[in-house]
């Protein structure tokens, strides 16, 4: 009597009765399912996360903030070449919010319709820094910073209807016609890019009149030195109002709100263990049902030879072979419920082997937990009085 | 002649209240190719002699040989090995299990034994052949008559070649034709050598034995010899 004879004698006893079969590992299923499905979404949304981070996390942004009187304290223009000038800084770049001016697809668009659409002169090192990309036309650059070019967010230009640029593609800003040179892809790390609309710094200075002055200074720091860095830029940037400097890191902003909504998976976890457990018991309900049944069976393998461990080994393994079962098709379901939120949103879909692993493992804890007490019962059946029934 | 089952003063009470005794004082031997009937009345005795003589229960007093071997000290698996090896069983209820063919249940009868599946399998072809059920070999008991079913039965209880065949009630499920047909087939076997003892209630059975035993109250009354 060996292991291939009882898993074999199982699967068959299993087989032949599909239906209790299959609702007996239900619960199983779906507890394993949801715990895999709620790891894979997870394991699915943090490999965007840090797809869209670039893994290291180490943009840092300086905004100008308020004085302690309450009044607005904009940056310095020397502020993004001292920042520079900081050794561990690998990039920076600014951009200056202009105030008052809104963009519209036309002169015949009222003033008031601004569809919320802001203007920032912007540096052309600005994508560089904050790994965003054109999805048409260029980004300004040196030349085109200087005439009345512009480069719309993605959210802007969605919101003017311009999804192509053309040589003719213009937009009414600021009492004139800008030509639109480019329009962005999505930059998850600065939304506040998606709704502008970029000009040069030499164009808004001539042209809208800003003087020149940043509002907002985008750094990438060397990713060890992020904290330290992060700790000097109010007093480089601006030495006489360190305190009116907003310093923060929009990576960990991210990570947070990630960290928030994976709280929700600790609470799906709990549920699909609830359904294990409610699983396992159904499992060791119809195996104590099982040994009622077949007693006969009992009694007639204990006639032919079968030791009492045998005949308890043979219905724990059919208990494990319920929960197996289980246990795969639950992690089936898990996979592919993780493949279709992950294509619903846009992400790649990544379910942890860990997950898997530990899910099939619970299955099989499970069905051998199941399983003992009604194997030692099978077992302890009197042969004598087995066959009587 | 050797003896193949040799029972010396065994006795059986179960407990409760009032206990109920069910063997006194049993001593029986049985030989190698004998034909042994066992008759009584209902709560006789019959079937627990049929369960001592197999291992199944144990004596509360005196001892049971098999094939000259004490089994009265054997451990759960030392009995399970002796079953599956020198013992084989016919219920009245046959005891088929239903999911498996007939080659299956035949080769049941050997998985304790050990052995390749193969060579298993083989055996259980060959007893099925004997039985003549050569051409029922897939079937499911569902599909055989009661009469095929107990030859399956039978088929499984000698495809190991045992020593002794224990059978309790073989005909009591079948009529006449089938239970003729199970009555040769178990008279036959002591061609080859096997004993076999059979409780029943069936005068056709007990006349194509050579031995009667006959029990009353836990006791054996008669035991003579058939002319």
């Amino acid at each position: 009597m060996i292991a291939p004879d009882l898993v074999l004698g199982g699967w068959r006893g299993l087989g032949a009765r599909k239906l209790r079969t299959a609702l007996s590992c239900l619960g199983i299923a779906i507890g394993i399912g949801a715990a895999v499905a709620v790891l894979g979404i997870s394991a699915s949304s943090k490999a965007n996360l840090l797809a869209q981070l670039g893994a290291e996390g180490n943009l840092l942004t300086v905004g100008a903030g308020q004085a302690f009187d309450g009044s607005p304290a904009p940056l310095p223009l020397a502020a993004e070449p001292m920042i520079a000038r900081i050794p561990p800084v690998e990039s920076v770049t600014a951009t200056g919010y202009v105030p008052g001016v809104t963009v519209r697809r036309t002169a015949a668009v009222p003033a008031t319709d601004s569809g919320g659409i802001s203007v920032l002169a912007a540096q052309p090192g600005l994508l560089g820094t904050l790994g965003g990309g054109v999805a048409a036309g260029t980004f300004l650059n040196a030349a085109t910073a200087r005439y009345p070019a512009v480069v719309l967010g993605a959210v802007a230009a969605q919101t003017l209807g311009i999804d192509r640029v053309r040589p003719d593609t213009q937009v009414y800003l600021a009492g004139r016609y800008f030509t639109v040179v480019g329009i962005l892809r999505p930059v998850p790390l600065a939304p506040e890019i998606d709704e502008a609309a970029l000009v040069g710094f030499p164009a808004a200075d001539s042209l809208l009149g800003l003087g020149g002055r940043p509002t907002e200074i985008y750094l990438r720091a060397v990713p060890d030195q992020v904290q330290p860095v992060a700790s000097v830029l109010p007093f480089t940037a601006n030495p006489a109002q360190p305190e009116a400097v907003q310093v923060s890191l929009p990576s960990s902003i991210l990570a947070a709100r990630a960290a928030a909504r994976s709280a929700f998976t600790g609470l799906f976890l709990g549920l699909g263990a609830v359904a294990v457990l409610v699983g396992g018991v159904g499992i060791g309900n119809i195996m104590v049902i099982s040994v009622l049944e077949r007693r006969a069976e009992i009694g007639l393998r204990r006639a032919v030879g079968a030791t009492r461990w045998l005949v308890g080994l043979q219905f724990l393994v059919e208990s494990l072979l319920l929960s197996a079962l289980g246990g795969v098709a639950g992690a089936g379901i898990g996979a592919a419920a993780t493949a279709a939120y992950a294509a619903s949103a846009g992400q790649p879909a990544v379910v942890p082997p860990a997950g898997l692993a530990a899910g099939l493992g619970v299955a099989l804890l499970t069905g051998v937990l199941a399983g003992v007490y009604p194997a030692a019962r099978a077992a302890r059946l009197p042969p004598a009085e087995a066959l009587r029934a | 002649m050797t003896a193949v089952l040799q029972i010396a003063g065994a006795g059986k009470t179960y407990p409760g209240s009032p206990p109920v005794t069910a063997l006194t004082d049993i001593t029986l031997d049985i030989h190698e190719a004998e034909r042994a009937a066992v008759l009584g009345p209902s709560g006789s005795g019959k079937s627990t002699l049929l369960h001592v003589a197999g291992t199944l229960e144990r004596p509360d007093r005196g001892g049971v040989r098999i094939g000259g071997r004490d089994v009265s000290a054997l451990s759960d698996a030392e009995l399970s090995r002796v079953r599956a090896r020198r013992l084989g069983f016919v219920f009245q209820q046959f005891h088929l299990i239903a999911h498996l063919d007939a080659v299956q249940n035949v080769a049941l009868g050997l998985l304790y034994r050990g052995g390749p599946a193969r060579a298993r399998r083989a055996a259980a072809v060959d007893a099925l052949d004997r039985v003549g059920l050569g051409h029922r070999l897939g079937h499911r008991p569902a599909r055989l008559s009661g009469g095929e079913r107990q030859r399956v039965a039978i088929a499984r209880a000698v495809a190991g070649r045992p020593g002794l065949i224990l059978a309790d009630e073989p005909t009591g499920n079948l009529d006449s034709v089938a239970g003729q047909q199970i009555i040769e087939l178990l008279a036959g076997l002591a061609a080859d050598g096997t004993a076999v003892v059979v409780v029943t209630h069936d005068p056709a059975v007990a006349a194509a034995m050579d031995r009667r035993i006959v029990m009353q109250d836990g006791r054996i009354v008669a035991d003579e010899a058939v002319s």
